[in-house]
This record gives structure tokens, sequence and C-alpha cells, in this order.
């Protein structure tokens, strides 16, 4: 008798959560109750990689600051001249009568240590609607392109990663300027461009870059290197397998780039004359 | 509804305690935590498929030694927290959970007198059936398709049925849970 209430119960909420979003709103109430379990399982993971941390040796952190110190140095050298192709960009684009002021602000959210379902390709973030996360929001690591947030609660957030096959990303390749649609593969760190007919350029080693089509994604950031190209001349369409640049599945702590700052209008800088 | 309660309250020995002593439904809450630690924990690649249901196993020990305390509905509340936990669609752990419940509570008394062989025989096989559903369901509804080894998850649960039984028996009679 209650199996059966349940049972049809189970069946309702199955049907209404497959076919539509009503359940959103109890998905993210019960989230709430869950998050402290996703927390406490974290714990440990997060209390041994601390207790790493203390225990390493003083040679280990002084070759480690020295080689931040390296890094530091190097980056630096770029930025100068990264600032300086900025300004020189900004004053082409207003000569060209255009503008583009992308200010963005980050979120940085740890990757809590939950496994989730064995084959979905999702992590959970210890952020939430709290602290500004929206679904939709892009999420990158120190390298590219990871995924994008998939379902929100107060205090936490799931993301869907890159990788996933349900998961489809505008990218544009960076030699040719093709434009593709970067879905989630069969294993777990690669993806597949669809749809490229067989007889366009693509080779092996070519970057795949965000095309920013779709307006979720910023325009420019790396996603992958085409690591294979099969052309089988009975398919319609190339195979493409593209690699990741960003730790897929593997990164600790991801950014989450705010929404894109309106274009801010600078039009009447050149009419009126 | 009607058969867990009235099938022999004479022999149910939970039914003595209870009475002696206060429930301590904590030590439950907290045994079905532990599970969703494990449920939740991160665990290499190749070992995946081999992850044990957890936390049917722990509803299965509980609605069969206490089926007056655990049954249907809390298993069914605890599905829907796995769901969310998992991602999944809401209602389809809900639903395997209820099921392993349902079957555990019909057969609870022949259950108890198996020997640990048995049971965990039979515990391997309703987490065998639990785990085909939750395929069906994965594969009907969702976009990523499962492969069969994740019913490698029966076998390895079947496998530590006994540990987990025992670990849960002293506990219950260390704590006095009814």
């Amino acid at each position: 008798m209650r199996f059966a209430a349940c049972a049809i119960l189970s069946f309702l909420a199955i049907s209404i959560d497959h076919a539509n979003t009503h359940l959103a709103s109890l998905r993210a109430v019960l989230e709430v109750a869950v998050y402290p379990l996703q927390y406490i399982v974290n714990a440990p993971v997060q209390g041994a990689a601390e207790l790493m941390d203390d225990l390493r040796g003083r040679q280990t952190l002084l070759a480690e600051n020295q080689r931040l110190h390296d890094e530091n140095q190097l980056l630096s050298v770029k930025t100068q001249r990264y600032s300086a192709l900025e300004s020189e960009n900004q004053r082409l684009r207003k000569l060209l009568d255009s503008s583009s002021a992308l200010a963005q602000q980050v979120v940085v959210a740890d990757v809590l240590a939950i496994e989730t379902t064995p084959a979905a390709r999702q992590v959970v973030l210890d952020k939430g609607s709290n602290q500004g996360v929206f679904v939709g929001q892009p999420m990158l690591d120190a390298y590219g392109v990871i995924g994008q947030v998939s379902n929100v609660s107060m205090y936490s957030s799931t993301g869907l990663l890159i990788t996933d096959p349900r998961h489809a990303l505008p990218v544009l390749l960076n030699r040719t300027g093709l434009r593709a649609i970067a879905v989630g593969g069969d294993l777990p760190d690669e993806l597949n461009l669809s749809f490229i007919s067989i007889n366009a350029d693509i080779k092996a080693g070519d970057l795949v870059v965000t095309s920013g089509l779709g307006g979720r994604f910023p325009a420019g950031y790396p996603v992958g290197r085409v690591t294979a190209v099969s052309l089988k001349p009975g398919d319609a369409f190339a195979t493409i397998v593209v690699e990741p640049t960003a730790k897929v599945g593997h990164s600790r702590e991801v950014m989450l780039v705010g929404p894109q700052a309106h274009d801010i209008g600078e039009e009447r800088i050149s009419v009126s004359e | 509804m009607t058969s867990e309660k009235s099938a022999s309250p004479c022999l149910n020995s939970a039914a003595f305690t209870r009475m002696d002593y206060p429930h301590r439904i904590w030590v439950i809450a907290l045994s079905l935590l532990l599970a969703f630690m494990l449920t939740a924990m991160p665990l290499p690649v190749w070992a995946l498929p081999w992850r044990p249901a957890w936390i049917a196993m722990v509803l299965v020990y509980w609605c069969m030694a206490l089926p007056e305390r655990v049954g249907v509905i809390t298993a069914w509340i605890i599905g829907l927290l796995l769901d969310v936990m998992h991602g999944s669609i809401l209602g389809q752990h809900a639903f395997g959970l209820a099921f392993v419940a349902y079957v555990v509570l019909q057969y609870h008394q022949r259950l108890r007198v198996f020997r640990l062989v048995q049971q965990a025989l039979v515990v391997g096989l309703i987490v065998f059936v639990y785990l085909l559903c939750m395929l069906w369901v994965y594969n009907l509804l969702g976009s990523v398709s499962y492969s069969f080894t994740y019913l490698c998850g029966a076998i390895s649960s079947a496998v530590l049925w006994p540990w987990v039984y025992i670990v849960l028996r002293d506990v219950r009679r260390r704590a006095r849970v009814a």
C-alpha cells in the first residue's frame, strides 16, 4: 500500500522532472539539505591536503617559492606587453567606431571532492546563489574552459563539464576561424567537433577557442587542441577529437566568470563633429 | 500497510526493548549519514563501477532489524536526497530504494534467520535488481548511456554484506537502538 503510493509518487516525479523544470525549486531546497553532507565528505580530503601542506619541508618550499618567483617575473613581463596591446586595441576600436570594454567579475569556487553519478561528468562547487553564482555561468580554470554551472542552490552549485555528452560548446579554430560545436565525447577527457565537412581545413594540433556565439561563454578562451582527424570517405562529416587544455575533472579550484558588462556606449565620440 | 505491523509482534525482539529504552533513532540517522559519505567518496576510475550500494545495504539492514522504525516512506525520502546528490532525475533512486525497503519488509523475518552467506546472496540479488532499475531509468531518460559494468556494484555489495551486517548489528546492540 505504502509502496504503491511511493511508486506512483516516484513515477510522477520522474515524468515531471524529465519533461519540464517545475521541480527545480524542490530540488534547490533539498540541495541545501544535502550540502552539509557533501561538506562533511569533502572535509577529510581537504584535511589531508592541508596536512600535506603543513608537512612539506623547507627545501621544497624554497624551490617552489623560487619557481613561483620566476613565473611571476615572466607573467608580469607579459602583462606589460598585454597592457600596451590593450590600449592600442582600444584606440583602434575607437577609430573603427565600436567599443568593447570587457569588465568581468570572477568568483573563485572550490570543487568539492564528491562523486556524482559515474558517467555524468559534473562537479559540485562550494559557492551558490548567495555568492552570486547563476545557472549558465561559464566555469574556467587557469588553462581554459571547464564547463558551465547547471544547477544552483543557496550555498552550493553543480557544474556540467564540457566533456559531458550533454554539453555543447560553440567554438572556432584559431588558425582558420572555422566555427564548430564541441560536444563531449565517449571518453572522460575528450571532445568531438560535430558537423565538420570532410574537406574542411583541420590539422592535428590546431588550437580550438570559444567563439562567443550563443552569448554564454566569453569569446577567445582556449578550449583544447585537435588530437586526431579521421576522414572516412563514406561519412558526410569528419570525426575530430579535441583534447581539452583545461584540466577538466582534475582541477580543485575553478573560476566562475561573471556576466559580461554591456558594451559601454562610446558611439558618440566620432559622430558629432 | 497491513503485513509488517501485525505479522508477529511477540517474536519481534525490538518490541520488548522499545519499552525499556529510548528509540535512539539518531544511530540510524548516523549510519545512513555514513553511507551517504561512502557513496560520495571519490574513488579511482577503475573502482567506480565496483562501488557498493552503501545506502541500499544500510537500508536493508535497518528494514530487516527494525521494520517498525524504518520502512518504505523513510527509504523514499532518503532516495530523494540521493537523487539530489547524484543530480539524477528526481524520483529515480527514491523509487529504487522504496522498492528495496518493500522487498525486505516482506521477507524480513525469513532474512533474519538466514545464515550470513545466504543473506549476502539475497542482498546481492536485491541490490542487483535495484541497480538494474536505476540503469534502465538512466538509459531511458538520461542522455548519458551506462554500460552493464554499472551492475558490478551488486557483487561488491554481496561480498561486503557480512561485514556491514556484523558492524551494524553490534552498533545496534551496543547503542540499544529500538
